[in-house]
């Protein structure tokens, strides 16, 4: 590991550990995903180093598909360890409850025609949280944190994704959860076609109807 | 009879979202006194919801006697009666309404609608002592990690298809094993997971904070009798599902932070879940507990302490308005008692 220096823990998230550091003059993010000792050795092994390959992958292909992530400068598989470009800027999550409705909106339809991009080449975030975007001081928005993507073109992830954004506003933006997701749609509508568009939001439909919704699935349950 | 008691005042719940039929008595104070719970046991499969609505109909009155019997009460001494109005099999909540309509009616007292995951996370806080805890409520029926905001207990995540419970149960099933009187399916799967050594891989699925676990069912049930030993694929499965939940948990307190973590539900007796959860509670100075299984799997007291806290925050059901609700969301829920 030639040349990183200047560690310094800047959060202690579930899945990794974040650093920032200094890599040939660069500020950078080190990503490092530590064994977690809850689970049997076998499994967290294939979890982090899974993980560890993927991530950069997705990133590389979620910015040919025109959606700002970081640089990717080194991946070190034994270590789990990813070294990327820090980006300067705002969490969306922290914005969000900031600034004026007009700009909300703005920001969430932005946010949808991202995850239209990704979705229009293939690419499912996988966590798609307002924690894991960040606005840059000239508008750019960058997502973050694909751990949890995959590389996948079936309605079924899509409407899961986005499902997840629908989830992650409505447990931490509830005020005005229905307006950004709404916005969210919309961007979303702009890059993909009508026919993909009204499959997703149909698929999303679906998806709430199934299992935790429709609680009639307990007709499978016995002893608990 | 002691006098004393008599001017207290008593909630009765009624419990029967599935397969448990429950009455439960609590005091206003939060003195549980009775929890009586009678299980539909199917001949075999899983739960008919006919079938189990009948079962709870013919043992409804027997178990309201057993429990005014062991609280030392009489039926006239209760001043409200609580239900579980939602989720669940409509059948059976629909024969728990009806209990709760008639004897609200005849003894001229109060009736509550309580949401059942609203009561496992009460009864679980009045318990163990927890104030404002992450709560992870997996059981049979569901798989929610939630956490109190703003008014509401909001669900951070939760399964995308079956349940936790759920898909040990299926496979249990499908592996040839029966529950025994005392020891359900998920209890036989944790024993056999115990003398497992070899981990088998099998699907890994988590989605942002939700979870499936169709797939790793699948997975499982394709692998018996495929050379793999039934304990070590008790013991995969097991690892499998758990870590998968015990990752959601730890997103979700990482978000949150809370400094507490609740464990409840049927599937909260597992040892092995136990420690996982705990684990990752105190790696983040979060409190650990656990509700004793009494009060984990589905009960009547539960909804008796529910209907008390909504009841004393000026909550009733009007019996035009007491129809069940078989989709209630835990968010869904005002919760005026947390502030």
């Amino acid at each position: 590991m030639d040349e990183v220096n200047q560690w310094r823990l800047i959060k202690k998230g579930a899945e990794a550990w974040l650093y920032l550091a200094n890599w040939h003059g660069r500020k950078v993010v080190i990503k490092k995903r530590l064994p977690k000792h809850y689970r049997t050795p076998k499994l967290d092994e294939r979890i982090r180093t899974y993980r560890t390959v993927h991530e950069p992958q997705l990133m590389h292909e979620a910015k040919r598909a025109g959606v700002p992530t970081p640089i990717i400068y080194l991946v070190d598989v034994k270590e789990a360890m990813i070294v990327m470009e820090f980006i300067e800027g705002d969490q969306v999550k922290k914005l969000l409850d900031l600034i004026s409705q007009e700009e909300r909106d703005r920001l969430c339809y932005d946010i949808g025609e991202l995850i239209g991009k990704l979705h229009k080449n293939g690419i499912i975030h996988g966590d798609l949280t307002t924690s894991n975007m960040i606005r840059t001081a000239d508008g750019k928005i960058f997502f973050i944190d694909f751990g949890l993507g995959e590389k996948i073109d079936e309605v079924e992830a899509k409407g899961v994704d986005l499902h997840l954004m629908k989830r992650a506003l409505q447990s931490t933006h509830f005020k005005f959860a229905d307006e950004c997701f709404n916005a969210v749609i919309r961007g979303y509508s702009s890059v993909l076609d009508r026919e993909t568009v009204e499959e997703v939001l149909e698929k999303i439909k679906e998806i709430e109807r199934r299992g935790r919704y429709v609680i009639e699935r307990k007709e499978a349950r016995s002893s608990f | 009879m002691d006098k004393g008691r008599a001017e207290k005042k008593y909630c009765l719940g009624i419990e029967s979202t599935a397969d448990d039929f429950g009455v439960g008595i609590a005091s206003f104070e939060g003195e549980i006194l009775a929890n009586i719970i009678d299980a539909y046991v199917p001949p075999e499969g899983g739960i008919h919801p006919r079938e189990a609505a009948r079962h709870h109909a013919d043992v409804a009155g027997k178990v309201v006697e057993k429990a005014l019997k062991k609280a030392e009460i009489k039926l006239e001494d209760i001043t409200l009666i609580a239900f579980s109005q939602g989720p669940g099999l409509g059948p059976c909540l629909r024969t728990g309404a009806t209990v709760a309509r008639a004897l609200a009616s005849y003894l001229h007292v109060p009736l509550v609608g309580v949401n059942h995951c609203v009561a496992h996370i009460e009864i679980g806080r009045l318990t163990t002592g927890a104030r404002d805890p992450l709560t992870l409520y997996v059981s049979g029926g569901n798989t929610i990690v939630a956490a109190f905001d703003s008014g509401r207990y909001r669900v951070f995540g939760e399964t995308l298809d079956i349940a936790l419970g759920n898909c040990l149960d299926v496979f249990a099933r499908e592996a040839g094993l029966r529950p025994k009187t005392g020891k359900p399916l998920g209890a036989i799967v944790e024993e056999l997971a115990g003398k497992g050594k070899v981990f088998v891989s099998l699907p890994y699925t988590v989605k942002g904070m939700d979870l499936s676990f169709s797939g790793l069912l699948t997975a499982a049930i394709n692998m018996l009798g495929k050379g793999v030993s039934l304990e070590d694929l008790c013991y995969s499965l097991q690892e499998t599902a758990f870590s998968m939940v015990t990752e959601v948990t730890e997103r979700a307190l990482a978000h949150t932070e809370k400094r507490e973590v609740l464990l409840t539900g049927g599937v909260a007796a597992n040892k092995r879940l136990q420690e996982m959860v705990k684990f990752i509670a105190e790696e983040h100075d979060a409190k650990f507990c656990v509700v004793p299984s009494e009060f984990a799997i589905d009960n009547g007291a539960m909804i008796a302490w529910a209907g008390v806290l909504a009841f004393t925050h000026g909550i009733t059901t009007p019996i035009e308005e007491s129809f069940v609700k078989l989709r209630w969301r835990l968010e869904e829920v005002e919760v005026p008692w947390m502030k």
